[in-house]
């Protein structure tokens, strides 16, 4: 059954349906009514919910919970991800698993709530200090975001990583209908890595100090096979339109949305165009791109942003072919048609 | 001797058998020992989860046998909220220095105090911050001379100490916020039983609890461990005076 549900609260019921025991927030435009949902729906399922004094409070909750290996999630948007991002390393080197939702708002700085991608770079590139990436996965649309919620709780268990999912509030705000998995209750597998109490067991520490270069080098080395790991199964894109494509548009989120319809009105004047969608940010598609780069004629990249998914395109092209850039900073977001004409000036 | 000898003084249980890295002196190390007496007595080193700080106390994880956690620097309040929501059965302390708990975290704690968070706080003020070697710290005596502060605390341009107690105390979420401190064996005794009650406190759901403990750096203050003590007794004290701040009448009943 669908329900026509706002895509900030779908992130809310999708955790909870995958079975998420604790979420700790703090209130940031545009994705506040997760939390707010979050408040309604989790003390009546018995479940955690603290309102945090700020983004800090929230994410080393976070970090608390995760530490005793129950489902737990957070969500925020721009300044709030940046405000979180030492304790997102700490997590990161520390193997516990949690959910980080960032609903992307114009930036730098204060900037504005309006729909932007520009936190590209904090979120597949690292973000916080030391090496590290996370998995980000990208919707397009609220059912998308259902889905890789729940899937995101899963993934984040099987890595012991936080995973990230990315939006914006064209995303957060906009209502489709939606179907939901099933109700999952919170769930503990065995996780002999938990902080629990150290019942009949050695103690369990849960830490990301390693004072010897040599251990600490070992724990990195550990690390970076998680993210090899990662980048080898997690590989995730949708294609429209490829058919002969001889330009290829590549777009994620709310640009892959806006560019999607631009194609299809591009196919229907006969313009051999498709829409390349990556939908995991990290890992980034290189493969399939590359690929694609081979026997596409041109590239052109949609963003919300100055321009930086491109340079990941760039990376899988190899530049051997034209790519060029269309984005829109600060917030504005393109029409389709916008893109068609741009699309038109590239094929003309 | 044909009499058996009778066993009067042991390691508790739950401290580890290994040699901490607390410079000789140092009260960090009677305090430890106090936590894991308390947590034997108790009877709950296999229901605890610690937070460790940063600071001086961040090896802390390998000197307790129970469960740990490192935090980041000022933030194990918000650990400790997270897996006590998750996990309210057992009981979560943080341990925490000055630097910690009164200056890169006093959001933290004001918080966690605030929510009457089911959290225990050993709160250890040492007036520097010991393991960046000995810079101005939240809880610096004015006119103390550290690394940072080379011609005493100025208190025109470097400010007031924080009184960390005082300010808890008006929170009406926190059950139980006491002082004491170590410096000879009776205040130890007092301060051993203060941990006691602040665990108790948290056992029955009372609300949040925090021992701050007036301590000593013979390192950095650049002391011997006696005259640190003497220091603590004549200065530290004068300034941050032991007692009890906040006490609801719950608490009382426990006793
Ligand atoms: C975000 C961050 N800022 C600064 C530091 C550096 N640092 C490590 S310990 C410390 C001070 C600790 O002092 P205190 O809490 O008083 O504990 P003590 O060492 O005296 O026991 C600082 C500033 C850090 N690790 N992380
Ligand atoms: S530096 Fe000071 S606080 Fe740290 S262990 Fe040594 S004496 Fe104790």
């Amino acid at each position: 059954m669908k329900v026509l549900m706002k895509g900030n609260e779908a992130i809310g019921e999708a955790a909870i349906r995958a079975g998420c025991d604790a979420y700790f927030g703090y209130p940031i435009t545009p994705q506040t009514e997760v939390l707010e949902y979050m408040s309604r729906r989790m003390p009546k399922l018995g479940r955690a919910f603290v309102q945090a004094e700020s983004e800090l409070g929230a994410i080393n909750m976070v970090y608390g919970a995760a530490c005793t290996g129950t489902r737990v999630m957070t969500t925020t948007s721009s300044p709030g991800y940046s405000l979180m991002q030492e304790a997102v390393s700490y997590i990161a080197l520390s193997f516990v698993p949690c959910v980080i939702v960032n609903i992307m708002r114009g930036g730098p700085g204060l900037g504005n709530i309006q729909p932007a991608q520009g936190d590209y770079f904090q979120m597949t590139k690292g973000g916080g200090h030391g090496d590290y990436h996370l998995l980000v996965l990208a919707p397009a649309t609220v059912q998308e975001m259902v889905d890789l919620i729940v899937e995101a709780f899963d993934l984040a268990d099987k890595y012991r990583q936080p995973v990230t999912v990315i939006a914006d509030g064209l995303i957060g705000q906009i209502m489709e209908p939606v179907a939901f998995p099933e109700l999952k209750a919170p769930q503990r597998p065995e996780r002999p890595w938990a902080l629990t109490g150290a019942k009949g067991r050695e103690k369990n520490i849960i830490t990301s100090l390693y004072l010897g270069a040599e251990r600490l080098e070992q724990e990195n080395i550990r690390l970076q096979a998680t993210i090899r790991q990662i980048e080898e199964n997690e590989v995730r894109y949708t294609e429209y339109m490829m058919e002969g494509a001889e330009l290829v548009v590549v777009a994620y989120g709310t640009a892959g949305r806006i560019v999607q319809t631009a194609v299809k009105q591009a196919r229907e004047e006969g313009i051999a165009v498709g829409l390349f969608r990556p939908i995991s940010m990290f890992p980034f598609p290189y493969a399939r791109l590359k690929e694609i780069a081979s026997t596409a004629q041109q590239i052109l990249v949609v963003e919300l942003s100055a321009g930086q998914m491109i340079e990941d395109v760039r990376l899988a092209s190899c530049d051997q072919l034209p790519i060029s850039f269309f984005g829109k900073m600060g917030g504005v977001v393109p029409l389709p048609d916008d893109v068609l004409a741009e699309i038109k000036k590239l094929v003309k | 001797m044909t009499q058996e000898a009778e066993l009067v003084f042991s390691r508790p249980e739950s401290l580890s058998d290994v040699v901490t890295h607390y410079c000789p002196g140092c009260i960090h190390g009677i305090v430890h020992r106090l936590i894991a007496e308390v947590m034997d007595e108790l009877g709950i080193r296999e229901r605890t989860i610690g937070i460790a700080p940063v600071g001086c106390s961040v090896l802390a994880y390998n000197y307790f046998e129970c469960d740990f956690a490192e935090a980041a620097h000022g933030r194990a309040p918000a650990m400790a909220t997270g897996m006590k929501r998750v996990e309210p059965d057992l009981t979560i302390f943080t341990y925490q220095g000055d630097g910690d708990l009164a200056s890169i975290g006093t959001n933290e704690v004001i918080h966690a105090a605030a929510r009457g968070e089911n959290i225990t706080t050993i709160f250890i003020n040492n007036a520097v911050y010991g393991m960046t070697g000995g810079q101005m710290a939240p809880t610096t005596l004015p006119g103390m001379v550290t690394t940072s502060s080379p011609y005493g605390r100025d208190v025109k341009t470097q400010g007031y100490p924080v009184r960390v107690c005082e300010l808890l105390s008006q929170l009406d979420g926190a059950a139980y916020i006491v002082r004491r401190t170590a410096y000879k064996p009776a205040e130890v005794r007092k301060l051993r039983r203060a941990i006691k009650t602040a665990f108790q406190v948290q056992m029955a759901g009372l609300g949040f609890s925090l021992v701050e403990v007036v301590s000593n750096c013979p390192t950095n203050w650049g002391m011997t461990p006696k005259e640190s003590l003497k220091f603590v007794e004549e200065r530290m004290v004068d300034y941050y005076p032991l007692g009890d701040f906040r006490v609801k009448d719950e608490v009382k009943d426990l006793r």
